[in-house]
């Protein structure tokens, strides 16, 4: 059993949103076929993504922060969005726990994304049939490229490696590991969908300086000022070296 | 959620249908227990028969406007081991199917006596055919409401209310429907019917204001600190990953203000419940079919409000993630 998924580094992200356009330019020239890109110049840009870059602001002015939060399909152990479709064209694989959508049985009822806590899924307005993140499936086993990139688009374009990917039910990969050290998580777990995708929370690095680091507690003047030195009468080493 | 109309009148349609069914069903039994006198066969049974039928593929039409590639609905009878969806696919044609066969042997006379209580009640084929049916009429309610409810996040569905609804309404409707039918066809059976309309329609009120006042109750379970994992109290989303709106705008927003929203609310109390209740009481009165027709059409203008309403009040968790819209 394994499960392939992706951890995002929320610490890393800077929401440059080019896991978007990586993704969208992967899967529109795709065997799949293209996704809907409606008037993307014009007013009002619509159409199909896999995926998603949102920004938060945490906190109250002046104490705030921005968490860029992108959100693709989680592919979760136990995805609501399978047993409810009614003509199995939404299915969990076996083999790596990639949650797919076969687009030649789809009937686009769209009850699979009403069954999606998470708004995963997207229909496409022009095919007509449910469509989310494939992990890439039709890349990251294509013999044909070099192993290093036989990795999901978006983690490949990320200029931050905020994207990790890899098989989390492996406890020593990269990711179990990232998930295991830096405190990943899974969004609304309350659903018991179990996300395979994790997140890692914004880390703060801080400098922890004592009172007594300032101070020198030891210090036998009780006071802050050169140490006495015995008067200087004999040549000094400065005095019989030039450095 | 956005509330779709192919799946507001597929709902409300066969709701009426189911309904009317039941009512003939029930008609036929408490003639064959002798609490009724017997109806003709083709001008009752048969014709009641082939308007619920055609209101059950009213619905069924209507249902293949929310598909996007209903070529291939045939499929979506695979999954019903799993998916509530799959059952209401295979439950619809089979109840059509037992309305045609009810219907048919209704017009055709093809009845026989199964077997006598020393009472001296007959059970008729007709009546076993109308029994299976009723059981198929329920079994489809079920798998209608079930598709609701099965979603444990859309917490305004999921609940037992949610089922008991979906019964009660189409029940109600479908009885009012036979009060206006049978003044034409069995004019001795629309003081049946028009007791039982009331009486569901009652029933009815009683279960939906139960689940108005559940929903108005609600405890969400998830927040956006549970959406995106980050505990604060302040949290204010500045984009989200769409300019011009997505599909997740859009569908599961209704897009209207509280203030309709709350109106439909009032529109569907009165139409569903005490206007038809009114009517019924008038056109009962008065032996009058044309109230009792009027009685109906204000019920199931009632009930589009009323499922409308539904659809609209359900608070998709993922409109977390949406929030300026």
């Amino acid at each position: 059993m394994s499960q392939l998924a992706l951890v995002i580094d929320l610490n890393v992200c800077v929401g440059c949103s080019a896991c978007v356009t990586s993704c969208k330019e992967w899967n529109t020239s795709g065997p799949a076929g293209f996704m809907s890109d409606d008037n993307p110049y014009g007013k009002d840009p619509t159409g199909t993504f896999f995926n998603r870059v949102q920004t938060y602001e945490v906190g109250c002015f002046p104490n705030t922060e921005t968490i860029h939060f992108p959100k693709s399909c989680l592919h979760c152990e136990d995805a609501p969005c399978v047993p409810v479709c009614p003509t199995g064209a939404s299915y969990k694989r076996e083999e790596d726990g990639i949650v797919l959508v076969d687009y030649d049985k789809c009937i686009g009822c769209k009850y699979c994304s009403w069954a999606c806590p998470y708004g995963a899924r997207e229909f496409d307005e022009h095919q007509k049939v449910m469509k989310k993140c494939t992990l890439c499936v039709d890349r990251i086993y294509d013999q044909s490229l070099p192993e290093s990139e036989r990795k999901p688009a978006c983690v490949l374009s990320c200029p931050t490696s905020a994207r990790l990917f890899g098989d989390v039910e492996d406890p020593e990969s990269e990711v179990s590991v990232a998930i295991r050290e830096e405190g990943g998580y899974q969004l609304m777990p309350e659903w018991g969908t179990k996300p395979s995708n994790h997140y890692l929370p914004r880390r703060k690095t801080r400098l922890h300086i004592h009172e007594d680091e300032l101070v020198r507690a030891d210090n036998p003047l009780k006071k802050e000022e050169r140490q006495p030195s015995a008067p200087v009468d004999e040549p000094t080493l400065d005095d019989s070296t030039s450095w | 959620m956005h509330p779709a109309f192919s799946v507001i009148f597929l709902t409300t349609l066969i709701g009426v249908g189911q309904g009317l069914f039941l009512a003939l069903f029930t008609g036929q039994s408490y003639a064959a227990a002798k609490f009724l006198p017997a109806q003709n066969g083709t001008d009752f049974f048969a014709l009641g028969s082939l308007i619920a039928l055609l209101f059950l593929m009213a619905g069924l039409v209507s249902s293949i406007f929310h598909l996007g590639h209903p070529e291939r609905a045939w499929r979506a009878a695979t999954k019903w081991r799993t998916s509530w969806l799959s059952r209401e696919v295979i439950a619809l044609p089979m109840v059509m199917f037992f309305v045609f066969v009810y219907g048919v042997m209704h017009y055709m006379s093809w009845d026989v006596v199964i077997f006598v209580t020393s009472t001296g009640v007959e059970f008729n084929l007709s009546l076993l055919v109308g029994a299976l049916g009723s059981a198929a009429v329920f079994i489809l309610f079920l798998c209608t409401a079930m598709i609701y409810a099965a979603i444990k996040f859309l917490q305004e569905w999921s609940s037992p209310l949610t089922i008991v609804n979906y019964i009660l309404l189409g029940a109600a409707s479908g009885f009012t429907l036979a009060t206006a039918f049978s003044i034409y066809t069995a004019p001795d059976l629309v003081d049946f019917f028009g007791a039982w309309a009331i009486i569901i329609t009652v029933m009815a009120f009683i279960s939906r204001v139960a689940s108005l006042i559940r929903n108005a109750r609600i405890k969400y379970k998830s927040s956006i600190q549970t959406a995106i994992g980050v505990r604060h109290n302040n949290i204010a989303q500045k984009a989200q990953g769409a300019m011009g709106g997505s599909y997740n705008t859009r569908e599961y927003f209704h897009g209207k203000t509280a203030v309709f929203l709350k109106s439909i609310k009032w529109v569907f109390m009165l139409l569903v419940f005490p206007l038809p209740i009114i009517l019924l009481f008038a056109g009962m009165e008065h032996s009058n079919g044309k109230v009792l027709l009027f009685a109906f059409m204000i019920q199931y203008l009632g009930l589009l409000a009323e499922r409308w309403f539904f659809f609209a009040q359900a608070n998709h968790p993922q409109n977390i993630y949406y929030q300026t819209v």
